[in-house]
């Protein structure tokens, strides 16, 4: 019976958090590796990109919510990510067509290009927070539980359990919806493999007759719908908030680092790695060794390796060790 | 005159690496580009193939005025080109190298990897493998297929057989005669001068930039003068 207590315990602060979490990293980094992969850079304006998705996503939900749109025990949200999307994609070729097609045409170093994107991170933050303003934005209606710690107790007659949020639930979902159709794409489908080729060898694609420019506004098509994913399914999972999507550039970038950038498959599983290191590293394990350990041995501290204001050291951490140890990653990236 | 690169001069930047350097290839004939090193037999072919911007000099091939055309559209009129390097999508398979090659040219794409098959049946064997990890002579037939896959008339390979061992090197030249032999015209530079002159049609010995020599492959061989420099006597 202690040992489900613990497995409750464990699987409530870290196993469901962290799948969520990472699920979310995992999009994100997906859009960083894809643009690494094909275009080349690292694209630091990625967090902010999610920001705008969510930021469109969020304005479109109040506008239906105040004529009475809802999705059930579903967020709104969800109806409204397509919209999203949508302006988010065309927002990413107006910065493709503004500032990266340029150093494009020059044939700038890549080191350029992530100047560039720095300066695009900046502008894009800066128009976040004249729309929508710099504070918080809670827009998660909805049904908050599928089943909450106390349903689950009264289930099993454990002394703990675990609650799965909706918004748990929907990232996990979505995001292995998405990543699963975006596999398919990359390894099925004509153009998928165009853009493999493409980023595999550009020279002998152009020689092959890719064209280059479908294959640039494509990988901003995906980048751009998988940024809005992340950014809305992270906003109704904890709250819209401007200012941490400029933190979460370190956890996404290690999560496409620690998987091989340019991989996806690497960057997918980089997520989870890096949100589960993070919960891992600053969970409390005081109550679920004294159901683990006899009787006479239970820790009288909390038992943390690291108080949660640290989780972004863990990334810095991974990141770090990774570049020493494997610098290609996982699994070897630079091509997708 | 199938493929005829009259007169042409260019080079990188400034310097002038092609002097005057004329190449013909007649339909279904192997023709060999030799030289000394820095004679200038990548530049010709690279500049036939547009990826050299010429300052004199004009293209012709199947009778059309080829010179101001990119890379890209010369391979629609029916070019084919395998680079020295970088000729292969390592990180994809031998089947889905040979596919982007053919996706230009849709509806014959599942007949010509069969095609592609017969000629290299070791790549039939090994198509669900990822190029990075086979052998460079194996490496090296993937890149030939994927340019074939394009429905080439003039086929140009840069250095075919460098970096793979003599017995492969063999083999290569085999195959690229069974590819003429279809009819496909075949242009190539080879280090390995003498085996490549031998089962060439003609022959162009190039230094610093200009046309040396220019006749029958062997004719070439027989030539005392071309053993002496080029040959190794």
């Amino acid at each position: 019976m202690d040992f489900f207590n613990a497995i409750a315990l464990i699987t409530n602060f870290i196993l469901l958090p962290g799948l969520t979490y990472g699920s979310q990293l995992a999009l994100g980094a997906l859009g960083v590796t894809l643009i690494y992969a094909v275009l080349r850079f690292s694209n630091f304006a990625h967090g902010e990109i999610m920001s705008f998705g969510a930021m469109v996503c969020i304005l479109f939900t109040w506008l239906g919510q105040s004529y009475g749109v809802s999705f059930g025990f579903l967020p709104t949200a969800l109806l409204f990510v397509p919209v999203a999307m949508i302006f988010t994609i065309l927002y990413c070729m107006l910065i493709e067509k503004f500032v990266f097609s340029y150093y494009r045409k020059k044939k700038s170093n890549p080191i350029i290009f992530l100047i560039a994107s720095i300066g695009v991170m900046f502008f894009t933050a800066g128009l976040i927070r004249f729309i929508i303003g710099p504070s918080d934005q809670s827009f998660n209606d909805g049904v908050r539980f599928i089943f909450t710690v106390r349903e689950f107790k009264t289930l099993t007659g454990l002394n703990e359990g675990f609650g799965l949020k909706t918004s748990q639930a929907i990232t996990i979902l979505t995001t292995i919806i998405l990543c699963s159709l975006l596999f398919f794409f990359l390894n099925s489908t004509r153009t998928g493999k165009s853009m493999r080729a493409f980023s595999d060898n550009e020279d002998l694609a152009l020689l092959s007759g890719i064209d280059p420019n479908k294959v640039v506004l494509l990988t901003w098509i995906i980048a751009g719908g998988l940024a809005t994913f992340a950014g809305v399914l992270y906003g109704l999972d904890k709250i819209y908030k401007p200012f941490i999507f400029l933190q979460m550039l370190l956890p996404i970038f290690s999560a496409a680092i620690v998987g091989g950038v340019g991989n996806p498959l690497g960057a997918f599983i980089g997520g989870y790695i890096i949100a589960l290191s993070e919960l891992f590293v600053t969970f409390a394990y005081k109550k679920v060794l004294g159901y683990l350990l006899p009787e006479n041995l239970e820790p009288t501290t909390m038992m943390q390796f690291l108080s949660t204001d640290y989780k972004f050291a863990v990334s810095f951490i991974i990141l770090v060790i990774v570049l020493i140890i494997k610098p290609t990653g996982i699994f070897s990236g630079k091509t997708i | 005159m199938f493929l005829h690169a009259k007169n042409m001069v260019g080079g990188y930047g400034e310097t002038t690496i092609l002097n005057n350097c004329s190449i013909n290839v007649k339909q279904g004939e192997i023709a060999v580009i030799v030289g000394p090193n820095g004679a200038g037999k990548s530049t010709a072919m690279k500049a036939i193939f547009g990826m050299l911007d010429l300052r004199q000099g004009n293209v012709f091939f199947d009778g059309e005025d080829i010179t101001y055309l990119s890379p890209q559209d010369r391979v629609k009129k029916g070019m084919g080109f395998v680079p020295q390097t970088n000729n292969v999508f390592t990180s994809m398979t031998v089947l889905e190298n040979l596919e982007i090659g053919g996706f230009t040219n849709l509806d014959k794409i599942k007949s010509n990897i069969k095609e592609i098959f017969n000629l290299f049946p070791i790549l039939e064997e090994k198509q669900k493998q990822i190029v990075g990890e086979l052998s460079g002579g194996q490496r090296q037939q993937v890149a030939v297929g994927r340019a074939l896959m394009t429905n080439p008339k003039l086929l140009m390979l840069d250095e075919p057989t460098a970096g793979v061992s003599p017995i492969v090197v063999k083999e290569l030249f085999e195959k690229i005669i069974n590819i003429a032999k279809a009819g496909i015209a075949i242009l190539m530079v080879e280090q390995n001068a003498k085996q490549a002159l031998e089962i060439s049609d003609n022959g162009f010995v190039l230094v610093q930039g200009e046309n040396k020599f220019t006749d029958k492959g062997m004719t070439l061989l027989e030539n005392r003068e071309v053993r002496k420099a080029f040959l190794g006597g």
